[in-house]
């Protein structure tokens, strides 16, 4: 058989490029530099810078994020798909609720209401794009639940939506696939596992505190999973895909844990 | 053979030793720096003295160097136990004995000609580092795993207690770090002693 000598063949430069990619992601911080080096990868092109770019490669940095890999999987099999996370009273809402971005608010995204659509994409049977009436006339539930972040502070919130296992069934995603991919309005992207995906407290949320998701807090839509650090919790979601290639995410890239449970 | 018979400490309980002092170094560095993202104690500890460069680095290199905490400590503690050491060194432990040998050491009269007998304060102070880890391994659980740990959350008094448990666990860390490293000064042959096992 040829193919799977092929396959082998292939991987390790799969790999290679992707690795130096996410280098690209690490060491350099302006988003058009890095998008343009990233996307002008190949694996030719990366042998010949080989004496500064392979071989450069912090020996200290690789093993970090080899340990980091690990972490990823020692937090799969921790993960109990059917632990909930502590709720609380509405009293115990953290007030204000505190606003959180890699940007500042003066740069929070406006996604008009009217033009906006759900895109879904990926291994999915139904790929229709979503209107937010269409999207709120699906059965809701209300959830406050404890925001833990990674820099370490926690706030108590209210967000309410969607199950987001309902709606994973509802567009007929396969739940046997890996990763669920989001893209967002501020140009921010992450990606979880379908174990936490179908988490009975994983919402598509659409409202904060019984009120429509303030652009602050996300609008239209982020999703909210208690089970995860606040930078696992993307905001402004315009796009949704179902794959089994990692699809990294924006922090997630440039070092934080991707796993990122609690 | 006759060198295991007179060494002071025994290999693996050396060779643990310099483990652990290297892994909790790394730990409150990288700590500190994770700290530093949310300093809810009012104070920011300065970047200098911090491991990891940026949050996301810190967080690298403390959830790679828990892992070591935690296996040899085992190891540790698994050789404690099964030589019967633990018992041997560290017991018994009597207020009174502490009060005797706390006065005589802030009197600088503390005798300490046989390396081999840990004294009473010395015995408190081993004790409380293990138990301290003890600690700083089960609050950081909860701070990593909040959700999948929630007996370990609850015992704690929550996620939020359980960062100040961490925090104050981390200052007696340094406390003692800070007396072990002085006392060492003060009786330079046990530095020796940890190294080589005489």
């Amino acid at each position: 058989m040829n193919k799977p000598s092929s396959r082998r063949l292939a991987l390790p430069s799969d790999l290679i490029v992707k690795d130096a990619q996410r280098e690209i992601a690490r060491r350099l911080d302006q988003p058009a530099r890095r998008a343009f080096l990233q996307r002008s990868l190949t694996l030719g092109g990366l042998s010949l810078l080989s004496g500064c770019v392979i071989q450069d490669e912090d020996g200290v940095d690789a093993a970090l994020s080899a340990v980091s890999r690990f972490n990823d999987r020692v937090q799969a099999w921790l993960f109990d798909p059917s632990r909930l996370a502590p709720t609380y009273p509405d009293s115990m809402i953290t007030r204000p609720f505190p606003f959180n971005a890699f940007y500042g608010e003066d740069d929070i995204p406006e996604v008009d209401e009217e033009d906006f659509r759900l895109e879904i994409s990926g291994l999915v049977s139904d790929k229709h794009a979503w209107t937010l009436t269409e999207l709120r006339a699906l059965p809701q539930i209300d959830q406050v639940t404890r925001h833990i972040c990674v820099e370490g502070w926690s706030a108590i919130g209210k967000w309410g939506g969607v199950p987001f296992a309902a709606f994973l069934r509802r567009i007929g995603a396969d739940l046997g696939a890996k990763y669920v991919g989001f893209k967002c309005a501020d140009d921010y992207y992450t990606s979880i596992d379908m174990p936490t995906a179908l988490h009975p407290q994983t919402l598509l949320t659409m409202t904060y505190d019984g009120q429509i998701l303030p652009p602050r807090y996300g609008f239209p839509m982020k999703l909210r999973m208690p089970t995860k650090l606040g930078y696992k919790n993307p905001k402004h979601i315009q796009a949704i895909f179902v794959t089994n290639n990692y699809p990294g995410g924006y922090w997630e890239d440039q070092g934080y844990n991707w796993f990122g449970g609690s | 053979m006759n060198t295991a018979n007179t060494a002071i400490h025994p290999g693996w309980l050396r060779v643990t030793h310099w483990l652990n002092a290297v892994t909790v170094i790394i730990l409150a560095l990288s700590g500190w720096r994770i700290y530093d993202a949310s300093p809810f104690m009012g104070f920011v500890i300065p970047k200098a003295l911090t491991l990891g460069g940026w949050l996301g680095g810190a967080i690298q290199w403390h959830f790679a160097a828990m892992w070591l905490l935690v296996g040899n400590g085992m190891v540790y503690l698994g050789c404690n136990l099964v030589t019967g050491r633990l018992w041997r060194k560290f017991l018994p432990l009597t207020p009174r004995s502490l009060l005797t040998d706390l006065r005589a050491a802030l009197s600088g009269h503390l005798a300490h000609d046989d390396l081999r007998h840990y004294n009473a304060v010395q015995r408190l102070a081993y004790l409380f580092v293990i138990v301290d880890c003890a600690l700083l391994v089960l609050s950081g659980l909860v701070l990593w795993k909040s959700v999948q740990f929630p007996f370990l959350r609850e015992l704690l008094g929550g996620y939020e207690a359980a960062r100040r448990v961490h925090f104050v666990a981390m200052a007696a860390m340094l406390a003692f770090f800070l007396v072990h490293v002085f006392m060492v000064a003060l009786v330079p042959r046990t530095l020796r002693a940890m190294i080589v096992g005489r």
